[in-house]
């Protein structure tokens, strides 16, 4: 789950990380009393999960309190690269002698944590790393040790921070890291890391991603659930429990299994068509899981066929068929369903469908995954159902 | 021969009192593996269908000889009872838990790694092994793997997901032909078998004459696979990965399985399969076809 800067800050004060005084503003009002109370001059930044902000218009440095009003009121509801602006984060403005680069992350081909520094910040990572790749430091940390100051300390030396800033960057990779560790971050990333004039280091931005296998343990997360970027399709899966993923194309799909279910995406592709969506049923296809599903499937205006995709592993092909059929029962569906049954049983569970006497303009069976998409895509594209 | 596990596999299922350690314990059991053990804590002196549970690893050990754990605990007991299986000697750990914080699994690898390295951990967050006619640990249906035949031509199958690890099985039983061993490495970032460690067994497995993997999105595995094929893999292979037409920045279903900053895209790992002499089909049937017709070749 990936947090807004704001909240991306809120989470780095937890862990002492410094941040500049601000609030954060959903309406014009707003912003004029988060600028007093944070003292003028502020910087007014719109809280997107997007790159690219600034040149889009979306940070502003504000004086006084007209000039704050002026610019909430451009930022806020800002359409920046597809993303609605519904949030404004005002803080001090910070005078910039320097502008680093801090993150860390899990290496997965090394698995270890990643520490990498740069003495340039405030450009994106990747075009350093293209540029000027001795430019970073990247130390890993075997996440048993963890990382201690003195190490901290020698990468920022090593990445040639100048003297006066070095200490002040150790204590904040220290930070960060708890951060990173005990914080469940999937990254935690600090660009630009600044240094002002009177020698104090502070974060200017903050993104971090969490690792939502670890929500279990931080009740405290439970707010970030009001604000996660999800389109209606999404927020109805999650209330459902579903592994669902909203898209632009037109068939609807379902699959037992993420890699299958991937796999499904990628075949509907091949054959000409466009996923809806993904979405992952596990393994237990049983009557109310595919009931769900179809529902949240149902709620996609855009959907004209649906791909049921299911290899039957433990759970045998009679049950996922029982499922299937109940499901159709309980939802009234806007689009004629192509179900591919493999696997375990599949062909007793080929006959409870045939069984069920459902019409073909409702349910066509197919005996292949690649049969089951030509014609699912068939239909997506403007077939009739049930040839 | 096979890989990993064998007929001589002693297991011990931790959280065989539980619902998921029950079904699939005694499901491993009834194919024929030697399911010699529970662990429970507090529970220890009670029995599952004539299975003893016992209240730690190491009495489990002490009294049955286990060689093997199969983890089927919940996400937050899981760490550790994998390190508890490490520290009682265990040779070779399968987890099948999902939901295991990348934290907890980063640490506990390391763990492994420093502290028990005859240690081997298989997932967490897969579906486990299966050596056809031998041992099943884990949540793979074994009535769809094709049993191995001395005369071969076998196959070792190795995939991060669990549904197209089943799919594999089932496209080389429509095909007839046998498997050696069947692993899942499971879907998570920080898995504890890697691709590689299979392919390296496998290339010296008699047994084994060819190998399928299936890849999907995410992080660098398939390349290192493809690096370590170039260098030392001898045996014909093909592969499937899953995702090329999976949104960026999105996790789909699987922990690991993201494609980030433009990193850990399908493509990229198919490019680097096919560049390796892996032949690469674009579904998981075309790749078991692949298989079918390179062993015909043979």
């Amino acid at each position: 789950m990936d947090l807004f800067e704001y909240q991306g800050k809120q989470y780095f004060s937890r862990f002492g990380i410094p941040v500049s005084p601000g609030g954060v503003a959903e309406t014009v009002d707003e912003a004029v009393a988060q600028a007093e109370a944070a003292g003028y001059p502020v910087v007014v930044k719109a809280q997107v999960q997007v790159g690219g902000r600034g040149k889009a218009g979306g940070i502003k440095l504000a004086n006084d309190s007209d000039e704050v009003r002026l610019h909430a009121g451009n930022i806020l509801g800002m359409d920046i690269k597809g993303h609605l602006v519904e949030r404004v984060w005002v803080e001090r403005a910070s005078d910039i002698d320097e502008e680093y680069y801090a993150s860390f992350t899990l290496d997965r081909a090394a698995k270890q944590h990643l520490l990498m520094l740069s003495a340039q910040g405030g450009v994106e990572i990747e075009e350093v790393a293209a540029k000027d790749p001795d430019a970073i430091v990247r130390l890993h940390i075997d996440p048993v040790d963890g990382l201690s100051r003195d190490t901290a300390r020698q990468a920022a030396v090593d990445a040639r921070i100048p003297e006066r800033a070095v200490d002040g960057v150790a204590d904040i990779l220290v930070k960060l890291y708890r951060c990173f560790v005990d914080g469940d971050c999937d990254l935690a990333e600090i660009n630009p890391l600044i240094l002002k004039p009177d020698g104090e280091v502070h974060a200017l931005d903050a993104k971090v991603s969490l690792d939502g296998n670890a929500a279990f343990r931080h009740p405290e997360w439970e707010e970030y659930d009001k604000t996660e970027v999800l389109d209606d399709r999404e927020r109805l899966a999650k209330e459902h429990d579903l592994q669902y993923i909203g898209l632009d194309g037109s068939v609807g799909i379902i699959a037992n299994g993420a890699g299958l279910a991937m796999s499904t995406l990628d075949v509907v592709n091949q054959v000409g068509g466009n996923a809806a969506n993904f979405l992952d049923i596990g393994g237990g296809a049983n009557a109310d899981v595919m009931a769900a599903a179809l529902t949240v499937i149902n709620h996609d205006e855009n959907v004209r066929s649906i791909f049921v995709n299911i290899f039957g592993g433990i759970t045998r092909g009679e049950e996922v068929a029982k499922g299937v059929v109940e499901g159709l029962r309980r939802v009234e569906l806007r689009a004629p369903i192509v179900i591919r049954l493999d696997g375990t049983n599949a062909e007793e569970g080929r006959q409870i469908i045939l069984d069920a006497g459902i019409p073909a303009s409702k349910l066509i069976s197919k005996p292949t995954m690649l049969e089951a998409a030509r014609e699912a895509v068939r239909i997506a594209n403007g077939g009739e159902g049930g040839a | 021969m096979a890989i990993f596990v064998d007929e001589n596999t002693k297991v011990v299922v931790q959280g065989l009192t539980g619902g998921q350690g029950k079904f699939h314990g005694l499901r491993n059991r009834d194919y024929g593996t030697k399911v010699v053990a529970g662990v429970t804590p507090g529970k220890g002196g009670q029995d599952v269908d004539g299975i003893p549970v016992f209240d730690t690893v190491a009495e489990a050990v002490a009294e049955t000889g286990a060689t093997a754990a199969f983890v089927a605990v919940p996400p937050k007991a899981a760490p550790a009872a994998i390190l508890e299986a490490g520290s009682a000697g265990i040779g070779f750990i399968v987890c099948i838990t999902e939901g295991i914080p990348a934290q907890d699994e980063a640490r506990v690898y390391n763990t492994l790694v420093r502290d028990f390295p005859a240690t081997r951990l298989l997932g967490p967050n897969c579906p486990g092994i299966i050596s056809p006619g031998k041992c099943n640990i884990g949540i793979t249906p074994s009535d769809i793997a094709q049993l191995p035949t001395p005369e071969g031509p076998n196959v070792g199958i190795v995939s991060r997901s669990g549904t197209l690890t089943y799919q594999a099985l089932y496209e080389l039983k429509q095909n007839g032909i046998g498997v050696s061993t069947c692993v899942g490495i499971g879907g998570d970032p920080v898995p504890g078998t890697s691709f590689v460690d299979c392919l390296a067994e496998f290339q010296k497995d008699s047994e084994t004459h060819a190998m399928i993997l299936f890849g999907e999105i995410g992080g660098s595995a398939e390349e290192e696979a493809a690096e370590f094929i170039t260098a030392t893999v001898t045996k014909p292979m093909s592969a499937y990965i899953a995702g090329v037409t999976a949104p960026p920045g999105r996790k789909m279903g699987h922990a690991g399985a993201i494609v980030s900053g433009g990193k850990g895209t399908a493509q990229g790992k198919m490019d680097a399969l096919a560049a390796a002499g892996v032949h690469v089909g674009l579904n998981p049937t075309e790749a078991g076809d692949l298989m079918a017709g390179l062993l015909k070749d043979r």
